[in-house]
Protein backbone atom coordinates (compact mmCIF):
# COMPACT_ATOMS: atom_id res chain seq x y z
CA UNK A 1 0.00 0.00 0.00
CA UNK A 2 1.68 3.04 -0.72
CA UNK A 3 -1.70 5.19 -1.74
CA UNK A 4 -1.28 8.41 0.55
CA UNK A 5 1.78 7.73 2.43
CA UNK A 6 4.41 10.19 2.93
CA UNK A 7 7.56 10.22 0.59
CA UNK A 8 10.95 10.04 1.86
CA UNK A 9 11.62 14.41 1.32
CA UNK A 10 8.21 14.69 4.00
CA UNK A 11 9.44 12.39 6.49
CA UNK A 12 12.55 14.47 6.03
CA UNK A 13 10.62 17.99 6.74
CA UNK A 14 9.08 16.43 9.03
CA UNK A 15 12.57 15.43 10.66
CA UNK A 16 13.51 19.15 10.57
CA UNK A 17 10.62 20.94 11.42
CA UNK A 18 8.66 18.80 13.37
CA UNK A 19 5.17 19.15 11.68
CA UNK A 20 3.74 18.88 8.29
CA UNK A 21 0.58 20.38 7.02
CA UNK A 22 -1.62 20.23 4.15
CA UNK A 23 -4.14 22.99 3.29
CA UNK A 24 -8.09 23.02 2.90
CA UNK A 25 -7.42 18.78 3.06
CA UNK A 26 -10.61 18.19 4.14
CA UNK A 27 -13.88 18.55 2.48
CA UNK A 28 -16.24 21.74 3.00
CA UNK A 29 -19.44 19.78 3.57
CA UNK A 30 -17.41 17.36 6.26
CA UNK A 31 -15.92 20.63 7.83
CA UNK A 32 -19.22 21.94 8.45
CA UNK A 33 -20.69 18.96 10.18
CA UNK A 34 -17.53 18.77 12.13
CA UNK A 35 -18.06 22.58 13.39
CA UNK A 36 -21.53 21.50 14.35
CA UNK A 37 -20.32 18.48 16.45
CA UNK A 38 -17.44 20.38 18.28
CA UNK A 39 -20.39 23.10 19.06
CA UNK A 40 -22.20 20.04 20.95
CA UNK A 41 -18.87 18.62 22.37
CA UNK A 42 -17.01 15.42 21.50
CA UNK A 43 -16.83 13.24 24.54
CA UNK A 44 -13.12 11.87 24.88
CA UNK A 45 -12.60 7.99 24.73
CA UNK A 46 -10.65 5.56 26.64
CA UNK A 47 -6.60 6.46 26.34
CA UNK A 48 -4.92 3.61 24.55
CA UNK A 49 -7.58 2.00 23.02
CA UNK A 50 -7.29 1.49 19.07
CA UNK A 51 -8.17 3.93 17.12
CA UNK A 52 -10.55 2.78 14.67
CA UNK A 53 -12.34 1.52 17.86
CA UNK A 54 -11.82 5.33 19.48
CA UNK A 55 -14.95 6.87 18.45
CA UNK A 56 -18.95 5.81 16.87
CA UNK A 57 -19.68 6.66 13.11
CA UNK A 58 -19.90 10.94 13.50
CA UNK A 59 -18.21 13.45 11.43
CA UNK A 60 -15.14 13.44 13.60
CA UNK A 61 -14.47 9.85 12.98
CA UNK A 62 -15.01 10.17 9.23
CA UNK A 63 -12.25 12.79 9.07
CA UNK A 64 -10.11 10.28 10.56
CA UNK A 65 -11.03 7.27 7.86
CA UNK A 66 -9.84 9.79 5.01
CA UNK A 67 -7.89 7.92 3.35
CA UNK A 68 -5.26 11.04 3.03
CA UNK A 69 -5.54 11.09 6.86
CA UNK A 70 -4.88 7.02 7.20
CA UNK A 71 -1.92 7.73 4.58
CA UNK A 72 -0.44 10.53 7.03
CA UNK A 73 -1.11 7.74 9.86
CA UNK A 74 0.05 5.14 8.65
CA UNK A 75 3.38 7.00 7.24
CA UNK A 76 4.41 8.52 10.75
CA UNK A 77 2.83 5.89 13.86
CA UNK A 78 1.84 2.44 11.64
CA UNK A 79 -1.07 0.51 10.47
CA UNK A 80 -2.64 0.49 13.88
CA UNK A 81 -2.32 3.21 16.44
CA UNK A 82 -3.62 3.97 19.72
CA UNK A 83 -5.81 6.71 20.53
CA UNK A 84 -4.18 9.22 23.34
CA UNK A 85 -6.36 11.46 23.58
CA UNK A 86 -8.11 14.77 21.64
CA UNK A 87 -9.36 17.73 22.89
CA UNK A 88 -11.45 20.77 21.15
CA UNK A 89 -9.31 23.98 22.12
CA UNK A 90 -11.57 27.19 21.91
CA UNK A 91 -10.12 30.77 21.87
CA UNK A 92 -13.20 33.10 22.68
CA UNK A 93 -13.91 36.35 20.20
CA UNK A 94 -11.78 39.27 21.12
CA UNK A 95 -9.00 37.50 23.48
CA UNK A 96 -5.98 39.27 23.32
CA UNK A 97 -3.31 37.36 25.10
CA UNK A 98 -1.77 34.46 23.46
CA UNK A 99 -1.60 31.29 25.41
CA UNK A 100 1.68 30.70 26.56
CA UNK A 101 4.52 28.77 24.98
CA UNK A 102 4.46 24.99 25.71
CA UNK A 103 4.63 21.43 24.45
CA UNK A 104 2.32 18.93 25.14
CA UNK A 105 4.30 16.83 27.08
CA UNK A 106 6.91 16.29 30.36
CA UNK A 107 10.09 15.47 29.39
CA UNK A 108 9.85 12.67 26.74
CA UNK A 109 13.27 10.83 26.28
CA UNK A 110 12.08 8.68 23.97
CA UNK A 111 13.06 8.27 20.38
CA UNK A 112 10.02 6.48 19.30
CA UNK A 113 7.30 9.16 18.90
CA UNK A 114 3.47 10.29 19.38
CA UNK A 115 1.68 12.42 16.71
CA UNK A 116 -0.88 15.35 17.33
CA UNK A 117 -3.10 16.02 14.66
CA UNK A 118 -4.16 20.13 14.56
CA UNK A 119 -7.54 19.76 12.23
CA UNK A 120 -8.70 23.40 11.58
CA UNK A 121 -12.19 22.89 10.58
CA UNK A 122 -12.82 26.70 9.56
CA UNK A 123 -11.09 30.12 8.21
CA UNK A 124 -8.26 30.88 10.33
CA UNK A 125 -6.74 34.15 9.48
CA UNK A 126 -4.55 35.86 11.11
CA UNK A 127 -6.51 38.13 13.40
CA UNK A 128 -7.93 34.92 14.77
CA UNK A 129 -4.73 33.14 15.85
CA UNK A 130 -4.40 29.90 14.37
CA UNK A 131 -1.93 27.89 16.48
CA UNK A 132 1.89 29.08 16.71
CA UNK A 133 4.27 27.02 15.96
CA UNK A 134 8.35 26.82 16.76
CA UNK A 135 9.37 24.97 13.50
CA UNK A 136 12.54 22.51 14.57
CA UNK A 137 11.77 22.76 18.87
CA UNK A 138 10.72 19.44 19.10
CA UNK A 139 13.95 17.85 20.15
CA UNK A 140 14.00 19.70 23.12
CA UNK A 141 14.03 18.14 26.33
CA UNK A 142 11.86 20.90 28.38
CA UNK A 143 8.58 19.92 30.63
CA UNK A 144 5.28 21.81 29.57
CA UNK A 145 5.19 25.20 29.96
CA UNK A 146 8.46 25.39 31.45
CA UNK A 147 9.44 27.94 28.36
CA UNK A 148 6.75 29.78 28.99
CA UNK A 149 9.05 33.33 29.83
CA UNK A 150 9.76 33.17 26.03
CA UNK A 151 7.12 35.15 23.87
CA UNK A 152 9.02 35.41 20.18
CA UNK A 153 11.30 33.58 17.74
CA UNK A 154 12.70 34.31 14.71
CA UNK A 155 10.45 31.78 12.34
CA UNK A 156 7.81 31.35 14.36
CA UNK A 157 4.84 30.23 12.49
CA UNK A 158 1.22 30.37 12.72
CA UNK A 159 -1.31 28.25 11.33
CA UNK A 160 -3.29 30.75 9.18
CA UNK A 161 -5.13 28.79 7.08
CA UNK A 162 -8.43 27.77 4.99
CA UNK A 163 -11.35 25.67 6.14
CA UNK A 164 -10.20 21.68 6.15
CA UNK A 165 -6.16 22.14 6.86
CA UNK A 166 -4.37 19.76 8.38
CA UNK A 167 -1.32 19.66 10.46
CA UNK A 168 0.59 16.88 12.25
CA UNK A 169 3.45 17.25 14.82
CA UNK A 170 6.08 15.28 16.81
CA UNK A 171 5.13 15.57 20.65
CA UNK A 172 7.46 18.20 21.39
CA UNK A 173 6.82 20.52 19.37
CA UNK A 174 6.73 23.56 20.76
CA UNK A 175 3.55 25.62 20.30
CA UNK A 176 0.76 28.35 21.42
CA UNK A 177 -2.34 29.47 20.39
CA UNK A 178 -2.86 32.79 19.27
CA UNK A 179 -4.81 35.54 20.19
CA UNK A 180 -8.33 36.06 18.42
CA UNK A 181 -9.21 39.32 17.90
CA UNK A 182 -12.10 38.69 15.17
CA UNK A 183 -15.91 38.72 16.74
CA UNK A 184 -16.39 34.57 16.25
CA UNK A 185 -14.80 31.92 18.72
CA UNK A 186 -12.22 30.10 17.70
CA UNK A 187 -12.20 26.08 17.36
CA UNK A 188 -9.22 23.89 16.56
CA UNK A 189 -9.65 19.72 17.04
CA UNK A 190 -6.63 17.77 17.92
CA UNK A 191 -5.70 14.34 18.46
CA UNK A 192 -2.84 12.57 20.10
CA UNK A 193 -1.81 8.70 18.37
CA UNK A 194 0.68 6.55 19.91
CA UNK A 195 2.41 3.81 17.56
CA UNK A 196 2.47 0.03 18.19
CA UNK A 197 5.02 -0.78 16.14
CA UNK A 198 8.60 0.36 15.42
CA UNK A 199 8.57 4.00 13.76
CA UNK A 200 11.19 2.47 10.95
CA UNK A 201 10.09 2.80 6.97
CA UNK A 202 6.33 3.14 7.76
CA UNK A 203 6.31 5.61 4.64
CA UNK A 204 6.94 4.99 0.82
CA UNK A 205 10.62 4.88 1.00
CA UNK A 206 11.00 4.33 -3.54
CA UNK A 207 13.08 7.82 -2.76
CA UNK A 208 14.77 7.06 0.18
CA UNK A 209 17.96 8.16 -1.48
CA UNK A 210 16.48 11.19 -3.10
CA UNK A 211 19.74 13.49 -2.32
CA UNK A 212 17.84 16.48 -0.96
CA UNK A 213 17.28 14.47 2.23
CA UNK A 214 20.34 15.87 3.52
CA UNK A 215 20.18 19.61 2.70
CA UNK A 216 16.37 18.95 4.25
CA UNK A 217 17.51 17.44 7.47
CA UNK A 218 20.23 20.46 7.65
CA UNK A 219 18.02 23.03 7.60
CA UNK A 220 18.69 26.23 10.44
CA UNK A 221 15.78 27.60 11.52
CA UNK A 222 17.72 30.50 13.38
CA UNK A 223 16.05 30.38 16.27
CA UNK A 224 18.66 27.89 18.09
CA UNK A 225 21.62 30.50 17.06
CA UNK A 226 25.33 28.53 17.83
CA UNK A 227 23.45 25.31 18.79
CA UNK A 228 22.16 24.67 15.06
CA UNK A 229 24.71 22.13 14.72
CA UNK A 230 23.70 20.09 17.79
CA UNK A 231 20.31 19.88 16.35
CA UNK A 232 21.08 18.98 13.22
CA UNK A 233 22.90 15.73 15.33
CA UNK A 234 19.92 15.30 16.57
CA UNK A 235 18.14 14.61 13.19
CA UNK A 236 20.75 12.77 11.91
CA UNK A 237 20.41 9.81 15.27
CA UNK A 238 16.19 10.55 14.17
CA UNK A 239 16.78 9.82 10.85
CA UNK A 240 18.87 6.49 12.04
CA UNK A 241 15.88 5.43 13.82
CA UNK A 242 13.42 6.01 11.04
CA UNK A 243 15.11 4.64 8.45
CA UNK A 244 17.07 1.78 9.92
CA UNK A 245 20.70 3.27 8.30
CA UNK A 246 22.80 2.94 11.18
CA UNK A 247 25.72 4.50 8.93
CA UNK A 248 23.23 7.51 7.79
CA UNK A 249 25.62 11.20 8.12
CA UNK A 250 24.98 14.81 6.96
CA UNK A 251 28.24 16.72 6.81
CA UNK A 252 29.69 14.10 8.53
CA UNK A 253 28.99 15.57 11.66
CA UNK A 254 28.47 12.17 13.46
CA UNK A 255 30.96 10.37 11.34
CA UNK A 256 33.84 12.49 12.66
CA UNK A 257 32.23 11.18 16.62
CA UNK A 258 32.41 7.99 16.14
CA UNK A 259 35.88 7.41 14.49
CA UNK A 260 37.98 6.02 17.60
CA UNK A 261 40.88 4.18 15.96
CA UNK A 262 42.24 3.53 19.36
CA UNK A 263 39.45 1.99 20.26
CA UNK A 264 39.28 -0.72 17.20
CA UNK A 265 42.97 -1.54 17.48
CA UNK A 266 42.55 -2.07 21.47
CA UNK A 267 40.03 -4.88 20.12
CA UNK A 268 41.61 -6.18 17.79
CA UNK B 1 14.02 58.82 43.04
CA UNK B 2 10.72 59.79 41.41
CA UNK B 3 7.98 56.70 43.16
CA UNK B 4 6.40 56.51 40.14
CA UNK B 5 9.21 54.68 38.33
CA UNK B 6 8.33 51.30 37.63
CA UNK B 7 10.40 48.51 35.87
CA UNK B 8 10.43 47.63 32.40
CA UNK B 9 12.34 43.59 31.48
CA UNK B 10 13.53 43.07 28.00
CA UNK B 11 14.74 39.80 27.72
CA UNK B 12 17.18 38.88 24.64
CA UNK B 13 17.97 35.55 23.55
CA UNK B 14 21.13 35.63 21.45
CA UNK B 15 22.99 33.94 18.85
CA UNK B 16 26.17 33.39 20.81
CA UNK B 17 27.49 34.32 24.26
CA UNK B 18 28.84 37.30 22.48
CA UNK B 19 26.80 40.34 23.65
CA UNK B 20 27.08 41.57 19.79
CA UNK B 21 25.64 38.68 18.39
CA UNK B 22 22.50 38.61 16.80
CA UNK B 23 19.19 38.48 18.80
CA UNK B 24 17.07 34.82 17.91
CA UNK B 25 14.25 35.54 20.50
CA UNK B 26 13.08 38.14 22.51
CA UNK B 27 10.05 38.56 25.66
CA UNK B 28 9.22 42.09 27.14
CA UNK B 29 7.46 42.66 30.52
CA UNK B 30 6.43 45.95 31.61
CA UNK B 31 5.50 46.90 35.24
CA UNK B 32 4.07 50.30 34.09
CA UNK B 33 1.14 48.42 33.08
CA UNK B 34 1.32 50.20 29.57
CA UNK B 35 1.95 47.04 26.85
CA UNK B 36 0.82 44.05 27.75
CA UNK B 37 2.66 41.60 25.74
CA UNK B 38 2.15 38.52 24.68
CA UNK B 39 3.12 35.41 22.77
CA UNK B 40 4.01 35.28 18.69
CA UNK B 41 3.47 39.43 18.84
CA UNK B 42 5.79 40.53 16.36
CA UNK B 43 8.35 38.88 13.74
CA UNK B 44 11.19 41.28 14.21
CA UNK B 45 13.47 41.58 17.64
CA UNK B 46 13.29 44.94 18.77
CA UNK B 47 16.78 44.93 18.76
CA UNK B 48 19.53 43.42 16.53
CA UNK B 49 21.62 42.47 19.88
CA UNK B 50 22.34 43.38 23.50
CA UNK B 51 24.80 46.40 22.98
CA UNK B 52 22.22 47.30 20.29
CA UNK B 53 19.56 47.48 23.03
CA UNK B 54 22.49 49.18 25.34
CA UNK B 55 22.77 52.26 23.02
CA UNK B 56 19.23 52.76 23.59
CA UNK B 57 19.66 53.14 27.48
CA UNK B 58 18.82 49.45 28.57
CA UNK B 59 20.93 48.32 31.23
CA UNK B 60 21.83 44.47 31.78
CA UNK B 61 20.86 43.44 34.87
CA UNK B 62 21.79 39.39 34.52
CA UNK B 63 23.99 37.35 32.26
CA UNK B 64 23.78 33.84 31.46
CA UNK B 65 26.09 31.40 33.08
CA UNK B 66 27.94 29.09 31.14
CA UNK B 67 28.37 25.76 32.48
CA UNK B 68 30.22 22.83 30.90
CA UNK B 69 27.70 20.02 28.95
CA UNK B 70 27.08 16.75 31.43
CA UNK B 71 28.70 13.73 31.04
CA UNK B 72 26.35 11.62 28.72
CA UNK B 73 24.05 15.09 27.96
CA UNK B 74 26.59 16.61 24.98
CA UNK B 75 24.06 16.32 22.28
CA UNK B 76 20.97 17.47 24.37
CA UNK B 77 19.24 20.57 23.43
CA UNK B 78 16.45 22.42 26.08
CA UNK B 79 16.43 25.93 26.96
CA UNK B 80 17.83 29.00 24.79
CA UNK B 81 21.44 29.13 26.16
CA UNK B 82 22.35 32.89 26.05
CA UNK B 83 19.52 34.64 27.78
CA UNK B 84 20.43 38.52 28.84
CA UNK B 85 17.84 40.27 30.66
CA UNK B 86 17.89 44.23 30.33
CA UNK B 87 15.76 46.42 32.09
CA UNK B 88 15.01 50.59 31.63
CA UNK B 89 12.58 52.31 34.68
CA UNK B 90 9.78 54.08 33.86
CA UNK B 91 7.32 56.79 35.04
CA UNK B 92 4.13 54.78 35.04
CA UNK B 93 2.48 58.25 34.35
CA UNK B 94 3.93 59.26 31.07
Amino acid sequence: MTDHLLDTRQMARFAADGFLRWDALVPVDLNEAVCRQMEEGIPRATAGRPLDKAWPDTPIAEVFRMPEIQGITRSLVGPDPLYDHHAVHTVDAGREQGQIWHADAIIDTRTHFDIQFFYFAHDTPREMGGTMFLPGSHYRRISESDIARYQNFLGQTPMVCEAGTVAVAHHGIWHCAQPNLTDAKRYMFKLRLNPTVKQCRLWNTTDLDDPEIGKILGTNHGWYGNEVRLEVVNRIKFWRFLTGNESFDVSYWLSRLENTPETELAAS
Amino acid sequence: MSTNLRQKLLILYLHSPDLKSKVVAWSAYDGTGRDQNTSGESEEPPYSSVVDAMEDGWRVVQFPQQFPAYPGSEYTTSYLKFEYILEKLEDRND
